[in-house]
């Protein structure tokens, strides 16, 4: 599956990817700003994210929530997202409207500091709030999204911290950091922009060039602290959590090689052959023939620098204690590692991963999406049209290899999950 | 950057796709949509057999049998089964809603043939082991027991009890309760899918890159022996429990944030003013830009998202309100939805707001239908309402057609303030005093804890 892919630069460093397709009268646009919570400083975590909502507030010619009534307005979707190492932002629009979603994205990535105020700050601040609240305090395992990269990562690397924030963090937070982060982080040569869909590309290079020619290249930004980590763990980490939770469950983490390396192929192949869908062995073993889970899965964190993350999860039925299911599970783990894939189970994987691929390829936002994604980790957004041969070219040799020497037990981090009350496991 | 704002020119033509129909001669209908961009063919197989037609006490029945189908047939287990279409690259979905059962898979054209092969001998064949099925209810129970410690399903399933008459189907959630998944057995779903899996409730719907040809020769390959007679349809009582609006808290102290949810019985989808409605509701609590969320969200910084739907059905499903609210301002965000519903039925709606409604469902309609996924389940939902094979391509006049005056009536009409329920999903011992405050009804506490849940 292949998608048409045209790279170029502006002046001013920000780097531009265009991909037609005239199927349907719908274009997407989609900015990476280069900045996560990864580039937080000390005390402010959460401020990435907090920041990406003031993105909606305003900038010097549109007013306050006034960039989503005119998306809406134009019939598009829109949103944006915070991630440990980029942040991005999106529309959908009608193919007669890329004009105005480029030029609203121009206006904030050039403009935006006129329109802050403190009130828009406070408001949103609350709203961060509520959805720190929303997503991970008030829902069942909802925190593990930042126990596990505590856990994970040393304190001094900088995926180690919480990316919604901690509550005190987004009270500390003031339009001073606003200005700097704005200043620092979101300047056409630290972004990458992407078009997919229903344009000439003679037209979407001029409106390109008129309305994001202009700005400023950046003064640069500090670098990272060093985000190489050993391979491996060095050991097997347990942290359990008693949490108003109903049934225990586990995430067993393991170090794996890094986003876009073709280690990362093996390893995703791995973590399919244990945890994608119902065909898997997790599946297969916990849920179908020992009865021990309601439900399992495994994925990756696609971290593209240092290490990455290589996950599965598993929730136990009513009357399983945890330890049984860590068990388990660590029972196949072995069992794979001992005996490696099969032929079959490498197809298997193959064959799934090659029609979510394709079936990605469906939505314009997506091709967008992906198209920032390689051009910001690698400078190359042609990669998109890589990943099918990427994955056909795992063997069922490598997949032994990459099991038998990450997935043991110097390389295994367990976040547990149990019910506050201890007996709350329940009955056999 | 000095450049004015542009203005969007001409929009560009779309068409949703043409649907091809056929009937076999065992009544089995067969729907085509061509999509040629991508390798890719959604085959959805659509059945009158939704939640609707469970029988009193037997609650989640339909929905057990439309999860038993993945679960294996009388030729191959259910690990056979799986591995047989994750070879070829998809996995069989399976999903049961109020109105219909529904079996689909996404695959590409070289290997539609053997998929549909699968699909079909899961469709009429299962097997209905005992063990899966006791597997299956244990799943259910697992996921009941998990909503007690998760507010947001916790939140829906308890406003609907709520609402609806203790006797309506709807008061019950669509996968059952504890009490009636508990009394489930194999034979009962054998006997559900022997009564409602038939030729003659079904149809089969292609959206992809196949010509319809070709999807309905392969259609008649392997569904043409297909045999059964179809049921009548399914009635259900969609009364509510008393009209009178008032207050239902259900106690999970220390919560940190409160579920709300307002609302009252809607309307059916079938209503002469859908598309009245459809606009009305965008614009209360529909959209981003709607006037729930700017109220609750961007002015008062009360939540992070709140919403507004009428949930379409055959029969008059909720209308509701939804949000998550810091837990002291639980009284507060009550308040404004309820301001928010009385204001849009006495004062008239502007030009420029109406606008933003009509010209987003106008202008979003062909990003809906990027997918095959989405093409085949809009298809679907034309059929199980019976809205005519024009319906998508007059969608957008409709939608256009839709005046001030049109959504003044429909939240006239279909609004009704002394009616409604409010739920707060939260800490009791802090929500309670506040909404009595508020003086909008009687307020009841109630446990999370449904009867049965706790094994």
């Amino acid at each position: 599956m292949q998608i048409p892919v045209a790279s170029y630069e502006l002046a001013n460093g920000l780097r531009v990817t265009l991909s037609e397709d005239h199927s349907a009268p719908i274009v997407a646009v989609n900015l990476w700003y280069h900045v996560g919570s990864a580039n937080e400083r000390i005390g402010r975590t959460g401020f990435a994210h907090l920041f990406e909502h003031m993105l909606f507030q305003g900038s010097a010619h549109v007013g306050a929530n006034e960039h989503s009534e005119l998306i809406l307005r134009a019939g598009g979707t829109l949103n944006g997202s915070t991630w440990l190492d980029r942040t991005n932002y999106f529309e959908t629009v009608p193919s007669n409207q890329l004009a105005l979603a480029l030029w609203l994205e121009a206006d904030r990535m050039g403009a935006l500091l006129p329109a802050m105020t403190q009130q828009k700050l406070d408001t949103q601040r609350d709203v961060v709030k509520n959805e720190r609240q929303w997503s991970m305090d008030n829902q069942p395992y909802g925190t593990w999204w930042e126990k596990l990269p505590a856990l994970a990562f040393p304190p001094s690397h900088p995926f180690h911290h919480s990316l919604i924030g901690s509550m005190d963090d987004l009270s500390a937070a003031s339009l001073d950091d606003v200005v700097q982060f704005f200043q620092t982080y979101y300047t056409p040569d630290n972004a990458v922009l992407s078009i997919a869909g229903d344009f000439e590309a003679a037209e979407a290079r001029t409106l390109v060039e008129r309305y994001f020619g202009s700005l400023a290249r950046g003064a640069g930004k500090p670098p990272l602290p060093a985000m190489e980590v050993p391979a491996q763990f060095g050991g097997w980490r347990r942290q359990v959590v008693e949490d108003d939770v109903m049934l225990p469950r586990l995430f067993l983490a393991f170090r794996s090689p890094a986003f876009g390396t073709p280690a990362y192929y093996v390893a995703s192949i791995a973590g399919a052959v244990l945890g994608m869908r119902r065909g898997s062995r997790l599946y297969r073993s916990l849920v179908r023939d020992r009865e021990l889970a309601s439900e399992t899965s495994a994925f990756t964190f696609d971290l593209a620098k240092g290490s990455d993350l290589l996950i599965v999860d598993a929730t136990a039925r009513p009357g399983v204690r945890v330890e049984q299911l860590e068990a388990a599970v660590a029972e196949e783990v072995e069992e794979l590692r001992a005996a490696g894939v099969t032929q079959a189970e490498v197809e298997r994987a193959m064959a799934l991963i090659e029609t979510d691929l394709t079936g990605a390829m469906q939505s314009a936002g997506e091709r967008a999406d992906r198209l920032s994604r390689f051009a910001t980790y690698f400078g190359d957004a042609s990669l998109v049209n890589a990943q099918t041969g990427r994955y056909h070219a795992v063997t069922a040799e490598a997949v032994d290899a990459f099991v038998g020497q990450s997935l043991g037990e110097d390389n295994r981090i367990s976040l547990v999950y149990v019910p506050r009350d201890a007996a709350g496991s329940g009955p056999a | 950057m000095t450049a004015p704002r542009p203005q969007g020119g001409a929009p560009r033509a779309y068409a949703f796709p043409a649907v091809h129909r056929a009937r076999l001669a065992n009544g089995l209908g067969v729907a085509v949509a061509r999509m040629p961009r991508l390798p890719l063919v959604t085959v959805l197989a659509l059945v009158d057999a939704g939640a609707v037609c469970d029988s009193a006490g037997a609650e989640g029945t339909a929905s057990l049998t439309a999860l038993g189908l993945a679960e294996g047939t009388t030729g191959r287990d259910g690990v056979a089964l799986t591995e047989q279409f994750e070879l070829l690259g998809t996995g069989l979905g399976v999903g049961c809603d109020w109105d219909s059962a529904m079996v689909y898979v996404t695959v590409t054209p070289a290997r539609l043939e053997r998929v549909l092969a699968l699909l079909a001998e899961a469709l009429t064949a299962p097997a209905f082991g005992e063990r899966d099925v006791e597997r299956l209810k244990t799943e259910r129970l697992a996921e009941l027991l998990q909503q007690q410690a998760e507010p947001r399903g916790l939140a829906n399933d308890k406003f609907a009890e709520f609402l609806f008459a203790e006797r309506s189907r709807y008061s019950v959630p669509a996968g059952g309760s504890a009490n009636s998944v508990r009394r489930l057995s194999a034979d009962r779903l054998r006997g559900f899918h022997r009564e409602r899996y038939v030729p003659g409730a079904t149809t089969l719907i292609f959206a992809g890159d196949v010509e319809a040809e070709h999807a309905i020769a392969l259609t008649e390959r392997v569904l043409d022996t297909w045999r059964g007679v179809p049921p009548a349809t399914c009635a259900v009582d969609d009364r509510t429990n008393g009209r009178a609006r008032r207050v239902c808290v259900v106690n999970r102290p220390d919560a940190p944030q409160t579920e709300l949810r307002v609302g009252h019985r809607g309307v059916r989808r079938r209503h002469p003013d859908y598309f009245p409605i459809l606009v009305m509701n965008a614009l209360l609590g529909g959209l981003f830009s709607s006037r729930i969320n700017l109220n609750l969200r961007e002015r008062n910084g009360f939540t992070y998202g709140a919403r507004s739907a009428f949930d379409w059905r055959r029969h008059e499903g909720p209308f509701v309100v939804s949000t998550a609210v810091r837990t002291d301002v639980t009284d507060a965000a009550a308040r404004e939805i309820l301001r928010e519903i009385a204001t849009l039925r006495t004062e008239p709606v502007g030009d420029d707001e109406l606008s933003l409604a009509t010209a987003y469902l106008d202008g979003v309609f062909p990003i809906r239908y990027e997918t095959t996924q989405a093409v085949a389940e809009a298809i679907a939902t034309a059929e199980v309402y019976g809205l005519g094979d024009d319906y998508y391509g007059c969608y957008r006049e409709r939608v256009r057609a839709v005046t001030a005056a049109d959504v003044h009536r429909a939240a006239e009409a279909h609004l009704h303030p002394e009616e409604l329920l409010v739920l707060a999903v939260g800490d009791a011992g802090a929500v309670r005093e506040p909404l009595e405050r508020l003086g909008l009804g009687p307020v009841e506490v109630h446990d999370a804890d449904a009867d049965g849940t706790t094994p």
